[in-house]
């Protein structure tokens, strides 16, 4: 007999999950959006993506090097970090900017820290708010439209599936409206709506205006548009806008238990709610709407990827099972309050960001009871 | 078939079919027997024997030392040639009673007693307490003490645990299909004893051989059932069992008793109508030999105190080299640093790893996945406790649930990060227990 056995504490069985299995998962699982993301607007998204991974991955192993500690590129976190960065900009950014991106969220967001598991707030949103800071007209800008040869129909960019709808010759009754709904996305145009300074300047006829509010509002949520969001058909960032893709990841995750349920349902539940209770049009009060607004809500912005893929992020969203709940409607609920009325058309990212910061709080207010534990 | 089932739990494989079709065979008599004096939770016994000493098979060779304490008896007939520390199946070194065969196996007197049922029940307590009778699941709490509730706990119900949850192991499946009626009887002293109106067998999904047995065996009783149990890790754990069996919860800090429910394992049952109906002492049980690294696994009824390497060399031997040593189970049970410690009252198995699965993989960083939340079948926080305790914050550790940690090691079976949590359970109570001690 060998003359030393391993004497180890139980168990001494392992369901051989690891944590470089639980990242590449994620990054498989974010692998269509990729793909829908090339088939819209060409292999420029997979250079920045690879542009954004190469960064992340290559500034923690430098990162990681200089501190004297074990590289652990390996494992693929840095690899989601890169990725998730580069999914939140738009395909026509410059090279740059998810490199800088990424630098940004592995060196401040993540290796200050201390590392993986360490983190306040996740890196990847951490990185985005940066750009969004520094360089807001590139984040915020419609730059895919002129430098990526796109496959999007010219109707569809604004979400928009039937212009005509509105009126065969918008161009001339209103350039501005026309602007509006080919220039942005639906959020953009949903946010602008509600300013209602922009929709009495439409036209010079008040009744026009509001006709023309009314249907661009209900082109957002007519049936073809939000076709148009679910397959990916709009404009946005390269990997937030298929819904159908999003959701083949967030499936795959959900089967391989990378994710657990209740943050993401949570998190859409709340939105869906309170954007039907609280999303019509002030300035419209002549506008009709049942299910399709949630659902616009569900599928517009960076919604799906957000609350599948980032909100979920282990180190930075609650331990309890009560807190993923209170932290999920948190998030779901800055998301609306945010569109409805913040300066942003788009909430999820600061709105999973300042969730973040709340975890520990929330944890430690919502410790659980005991299976036993009698109430004193 | 409705399973009945607990909150929270694993589902590691189970690899019971090594096993579980294997009759159970009898262990020839070992050549010596080291018979601890800790088998049990409690005092340890006292030894009544001296080197040199003649004894027979059953006879009384330690007493119980306190109230929550046994005693214990040889296993086999022979001398007794040593006294003194050995290693013991939980991995540390304690007091033993070491006894050379003298190959006759020469019994002390039995009797037969056909009508147990109808004995007195302070007679069938002293039965039972002088057969040297514990929990023979693993825990080992000495069987008296549970039968002996106060009288402001009226039990109402009695569950058999025939769960066996814990992977590899098949010892109490093998003896609930061979020995059936003796644990129903077993079943029906205890019912007696404790004047409780139900009784119940949990037995997993994964047995249904054991629960056809069981239901047509049970039909004409009125009052005892089979409770067919989901397959889940850790059915078999006491509160999780009687929360699945009668929708109680045992609470924090307090005993079954408390909700009128007392537990014991198959194996205890049958050894208490041993006991009752011919005053037989506990030297025997059922031990399931398996692993990947044993040549023949089986179910042995062997002597308690046949040190395992004979149980091996029984089995023909490894097939590898053995990477890892465990008595019990692989989800609960202690990994050895030998193969020379003995069986005890409580090992119900021997599970040998080959050098592969005995590899350990290094600690990293919690990456707060929670996993180990959602599987807590206690509804604790495992990962906070760990870090408490190795943050050295016992505050942050007791408030994520130290002290109600049942160390069913289901958190760190799913902990990507390898985190030995069930290790840094076991430090923060003892700094706990130290903690209290200094007040």
């Amino acid at each position: 007999m060998k003359d030393k056995l391993i004497v180890s504490p139980a168990p001494h069985i392992h369901d051989f999950s690891s944590i470089p299995k639980a990242m590449w998962n994620v990054v498989i699982a974010l692998l269509p959006a990729l793909a829908f993301a090339i088939y819209y607007w060409g292999w420029r998204t997979l250079f920045l993506t690879v542009l954004g991974v190469l960064s992340a991955v290559l500034t923690e192993a430098l990162i990681q090097k200089f501190r004297k500690v074990p590289i652990t590129v390996y494992d693929g976190s840095a690899v989601v970090t890169g990725m998730l960065l580069t999914y939140n900009i738009s395909a026509g950014s410059p090279w740059w900017l998810p490199v800088i991106g990424s630098i940004f969220a592995i060196a401040i967001g993540k290796q200050v820290f201390g590392g993986l598991g360490n983190n306040a707030v996740n890196p990847a949103l951490l990185g985005r708010a940066f750009l969004l800071a520094s360089w807001p007209s590139l984040m915020t800008g419609n730059c895919w439209k002129s430098t990526v040869a796109h496959k999007l129909s010219a109707s569809s960019i604004n979400g928009i599936g039937n212009l005509s709808a509105i009126s065969d010759s918008l161009a001339t009754i209103s350039p501005k409206a026309y602007n509006l709904v080919t220039g942005a996305t639906p959020l953009k145009v949903m946010q602008t709506l509600r300013d209602s300074t922009f929709i009495n300047t439409l036209t010079s006829d008040p009744a026009t205006n509001i006709e023309l509010g009314n249907k661009i509002f209900n082109g957002l949520i007519d049936v073809g548009t939000l076709k148009s969001m679910f397959w990916g058909n709009i404009g946005g960032c390269i990997g937030e806008v298929s819904v159908f893709a999003l959701l083949i990841g967030a499936i795959y995750l959900l089967w391989k238990n990378i994710i657990e349920w209740r943050i993401p349902f949570f998190y859409l539940l709340t939105v869906a709610v309170l954007t039907f209770l609280l999303g019509g049009i002030p300035g419209l009060p002549e506008t009709k709407y049942s299910l399709s607004l949630p659902i616009f809500h569900l599928f517009a912005g960076g919604l799906i990827l957000g609350a599948f893929f980032m909100a979920t992020d282990y180190t930075t969203s609650p331990l309890t099972k009560n807190g993923r709940i209170f932290y999920a409607i948190g998030c779901g609920a800055l998301t609306v309050i945010i569109r409805l009325i913040g300066g942003y058309p788009e909430g999820v990212s600061y709105s999973i960001l300042f969730m973040n910061v709340m975890t520990p709080l929330i944890d430690k207010l919502t410790m659980p009871k005991a299976f036993g534990k009698v109430k004193k | 078939m409705k399973f009945k089932t607990f909150p929270g739990g694993v589902h590691p494989p189970d690899y019971k079919y090594y096993t579980s079709s294997v009759p159970i065979e009898e262990f020839p008599i070992p050549k010596k027997v080291i018979i601890p004096m800790s088998q049990h939770v409690g005092a340890p016994s006292l030894p009544l024997v001296k080197v040199g000493e003649e004894v027979k098979t059953g006879q009384k060779i330690a007493e119980a030392n306190a109230y929550v304490s046994i005693p214990q008896h040889s296993s086999i007939s022979g001398k007794v040639t040593k006294i003194d520390t050995f290693l013991n199946p939980i991995g540390a070194m304690s007091l033993a009673i070491e006894i050379t065969a003298d190959g006759s196996d020469s019994w002390i007197d039995l009797e037969d007693e056909p009508d147990f049922l109808s004995l007195p029940i302070e007679e069938m307590k002293n039965r039972i307490q002088e057969a040297g009778i514990c929990g023979m699941g693993g825990a080992g709490f000495p069987t008296i003490v549970k039968l002996s509730p106060p009288e402001d706990k009226p039990i109402d119900t009695v569950i058999l645990n025939g769960v066996e949850c814990e992977p590899y192991l098949t010892a109490d499946h093998r003896l609930m299909l061979e020995q059936a009626e003796g644990i129903i009887n077993g079943l029906k002293i205890i019912m007696k004893i404790l004047k409780a109106q139900y009784g119940m067998i949990g037995i997993e999904s994964n047995k249904p051989d054991v629960i056809a047995l069981m239901n047509k065996l049970l039909a004409p009783e009125d009052n005892l059932k089979v409770v067919p149990l989901k397959l889940k890790y850790p059915q078999g754990a006491e509160k999780q069992l009687i929360y699945a069996a009668t929708n109680r919860k045992v609470p924090t800090g307090g005993l079954p008793m408390d909700i009128g429910v007392v537990v014991q394992n198959v194996g205890t049952s049958f050894a208490i109508y041993e006991a009752l109906r011919y005053k037989k002492p506990l030297v025997e049980r059922i031990i399931t030999v398996t692993g990947t690294a044993v040549n023949n696994p089986k179910n042995l009824k062997a002597r308690i105190g046949t040190p395992f390497s004979d149980l091996v060399n029984y089995c023909g031997g490894t097939k590898c080299e053995i990477g890892k040593v465990i008595s019990g189970g692989p989800m609960m049970g202690n990994a050895l640093p030998s193969l020379e410690a003995p069986m005890a009252k409580g090992t119900s198995g021997l599970v040998l790893f080959n050098e592969k699965e005995a590899k350990t993989i290094e600690e990293r960083n919690c990456i707060h996945c929670a996993r180990c939340v959602d599987v807590c079948p206690m509804n604790l926080v495992p990962s906070l406790i760990a870090q408490g305790v190795k943050g050295g914050d016992l505050k942050l550790a007791v408030k994520a649930g130290l002290e109600d940690c049942i160390k069913c090691g289901s958190c760190a079976y799913v902990c990507p990060a390898h985190i030995r949590i069930v290790q840094w359970v076991d430090t923060g109570k003892l700094r706990v227990a130290a903690e209290q001690q200094s007040k």
